[in-house]
């Protein structure tokens, strides 16, 4: 039931999603009066990278948390596929192809990382399914093969604690692609690595976007450069800009606000 | 401590293996059932084994706790709740077999428990009346807990209450369970609690004998309790609570619902806790709300916190060494009991938060292995350190 809701063709479902993966329209939230996301409209593409960029405060990752369901919106709706999610809880979302991932890496420092891959393996999600879940051949072999991906082979029975910052950054994108999202967020996948492991990160984000869509939050101009498809600035919850990297670099208005300092 | 690298997909099928138990965790459980089963029965009178037998009692409610608590992250201070629902509708039924109308003939109202008589009661209570059957009372045992922990839970839990909050809540229940139940005297026998009970469907179990034989049966049933801990423990359920311990919006954000993983810890604790208290009220022959409301309650979880609230046998343990201490300590210094338990507490929370379990697991096992992996070199594999769980 899950694959088939997973796969099901993208296009021409429903008369309100004709060819966008993601619609955000109208979408606002308001914490006490401050309105933290104001009016902001942005869609997403089949198999796009997106990277939103914008300083500190702009409403980035209140976005993310939106379109997860982590925060209720207080207007405007977000569409995927053409099945609004302002309505459904964190859990459904997941289950319907949208992954997550945190600003700080997230993950289970008491379980190996074998186990960390293992939690997220769509499958066994209801207490009942979790107590009879079995570890078969089909759930080691994904596991061992996105392991294969993340960098994380030869630490599969470690700790998670003891992984470097990086090593976690890539074991919680690991975490992800187990649940094989159609859209991936990621809140700052290159905060805090080092050179090495930024270049080693842009090449498993490349490799990983293949069939899905990724929203991406980052900083690193250089990073961002690398990697989106397209760019979408925020200012004080307000989308200030959208574009290709190029178009946004040159816009008075980004410059003025963000890139300029 | 490198060990040579075998070929990827024999070491994942190695590796990756999920036993039931580790080898020191079955010897473990073979030491654990050898003290409770043998040991002990060999070595004290009676008296005694009966004291141990509602020491043991209380062990399901530190197992429980080591579900919820431990593993979960959940803690309640209102395990007495359960404990005590067990207890209850266990001794509603002796008491009611204990009242026959040959029994209580010299009451105004023959055939109804002596205590209602006394309030002026002159008919069974509604919610009495299924007591009468021994099938309905131990399904009552497991249901009735579960059922009132899967309604606070789910309540709780839907409301994303957790910590601190829901620890006051299960306290302020317990509380209020006990309020209910020293009020409706004529209803519950009061402060007093449910006494003078006599047979279970026609067996004295007030003798030696029966003593005798009630202890075994606590004890099986705790090491079946304890081997389904353990298969909760090695499910990726059991995982999944560790993993909500850690990082609680993570396993949200994995499609897991997070309400109901901790409701099932909470009604697994509930249904733990009242398979003791009923066989507290068997082995111990009353149930007052002495054993319901906040202190006890809060003793409970020290048990689980001096054996080590991420071990499951640790929790037997720590259950037995407390109330030891308890009963020889307050045999001779009644009054300085409560201080050193609180003491107690306070010194396993700050020095071992894992308890004995931990203090055995960072002392006592590496230099175990070490011994066993000199002993029997060719079969000791290399011990991964540190199983997630623990």
């Amino acid at each position: 039931m899950n694959a088939a809701m997973l796969h099901s063709p993208i296009i021409g479902e429903s008369p309100d999603a004709p060819k966008f993966l993601l619609a955000v329209e109208s979408l606002t939230v308001s914490f006490d009066g401050f309105k933290a996301v104001n009016d902001v409209s942005f869609y997403v593409d089949p198999n796009e990278i997106r990277v939103i960029i914008g300083p500190n405060g702009a409403g980035k990752t209140t976005v993310l948390d939106l379109i997860c369901g982590r925060t209720k919106a207080s207007a405007g709706s977000i569409k995927y596929k053409g099945t609004e999610l302002t309505k459904l809880s964190e859990s459904a979302i997941v289950q319907a192809g949208v992954g997550r991932k945190f600003q700080t890496p997230s993950i289970y420092d008491d379980l190996t990382v074998f186990e960390n891959l293992e939690i997220s393996f769509p499958r066994g999600r209801s207490v009942f399914g979790a107590l009879t879940f079995k570890r078969d051949g089909e759930v080691r072999d994904r596991i061992e093969e996105v392991a294969n991906m993340i960098f994380l082979k030869d630490q599969l029975t470690e700790r998670a604690e003891f992984l470097s910052h990086g090593q976690k950054q890539w074991l919680e994108i690991g975490m992800l692609l187990i649940q094989d999202p159609e859209l991936l967020m990621l809140d700052e996948p290159v905060a805090g690595m080092s050179v090495g492991e930024r270049i080693k990160t842009a090449e498993l984000l490349n490799q990983i976007i293949v069939g899905r869509s990724v929203l991406v939050i980052e900083h690193d101009m250089k990073f961002v450069e690398d990697i989106a498809h397209r760019v979408t600035v925020l200012h004080q919850g307000k989308v200030l800009s959208e574009g290709s990297m190029e178009r946004v670099k040159n816009d008075p208005k980004v410059v003025e606000v963000y890139l300029g300092h | 401590m490198d060990s040579p690298k075998m070929p990827t997909s024999s070491a994942s099928s190695s590796v990756h293996d999920n036993p039931f138990m580790k080898p020191m965790e079955w010897v473990s459980l073979a030491i654990l059932a050898a003290v409770i089963l043998f040991v002990l029965p060999m070595v004290l009178d009676a008296f005694r084994l009966n004291l141990v037998g509602k020491y043991l009692t209380y062990a399901f409610v530190a197992l429980g706790l080591v579900i919820c608590w431990g593993f979960g992250g959940i803690l309640s201070l209102g395990q007495g709740c359960f404990f005590g629902l067990g207890g209850y509708c266990m001794a509603m039924y002796l008491k009611l077999e204990a009242s026959s109308v040959e029994n209580t003939k010299i009451q105004s109202t023959p055939g109804i428990p002596d205590f209602m008589d006394w309030n002026q009661i002159t008919e069974l209570p509604w919610f009495w009346k299924p007591f009468h059957s021994l099938p309905f009372t131990i399904l009552a045992i497991i249901v009735l807990p579960a059922f009132f922990a899967f309604v606070i839970g789910t309540a709780m839990f839907r409301r994303r209450v957790g910590g601190t909050y829901f620890a006051i809540i299960t306290q302020a229940i317990a509380a209020i369970l006990t309020i209910l139940i020293v009020g409706q005297q004529g209803y519950t026998g009061g402060i007093n609690g449910i006494t003078d009970l006599r047979t279970l469907n026609g067996w004295d179990i007030r003798t030696d004998s029966a003593h005798n034989i009630l202890y075994f049966v606590n004890g099986g049933l705790l090491i079946a309790c304890i081997l389904f801990a353990q298969y909760v423990k090695k499910s990726k359920l059991g995982r999944i609570l560790v993993a909500m311990r850690d990082k609680e919006d993570r396993v949200r954000f994995s499609g897991y619902q997070v309400a109901s993983f901790k409701t099932f810890a909470f009604c697994l604790a509930a249904v733990f806790a009242a398979i003791g208290g009923a066989m507290f009220t068997l082995q111990v022959g009353f149930m007052s709300p002495s054993f319901v409301g906040i202190v006890p309650s809060i003793e409970m979880v020290i048990y689980a916190a001096v054996g080590g609230r991420l071990s499951l046998f640790g929790a037997v343990w720590g259950t037995l060494l407390v109330n030891g201490a308890k009963t020889s300590f307050s045999e001779s210094f009644p009054e300085l009991w409560l201080f050193g338990l609180g003491a107690l507490f306070i010194a396993v929370v700050l020095a071992f938060p894992n308890g004995l379990a931990g203090i055995y697991r960072t002392y006592v096992e590496p230099r175990l292995t070490r011994k066993v992996k000199v002993l029997a070199p060719a079969e000791a594999g290399p011990l991964p350190h540190g199983t997630p769980a623990e």
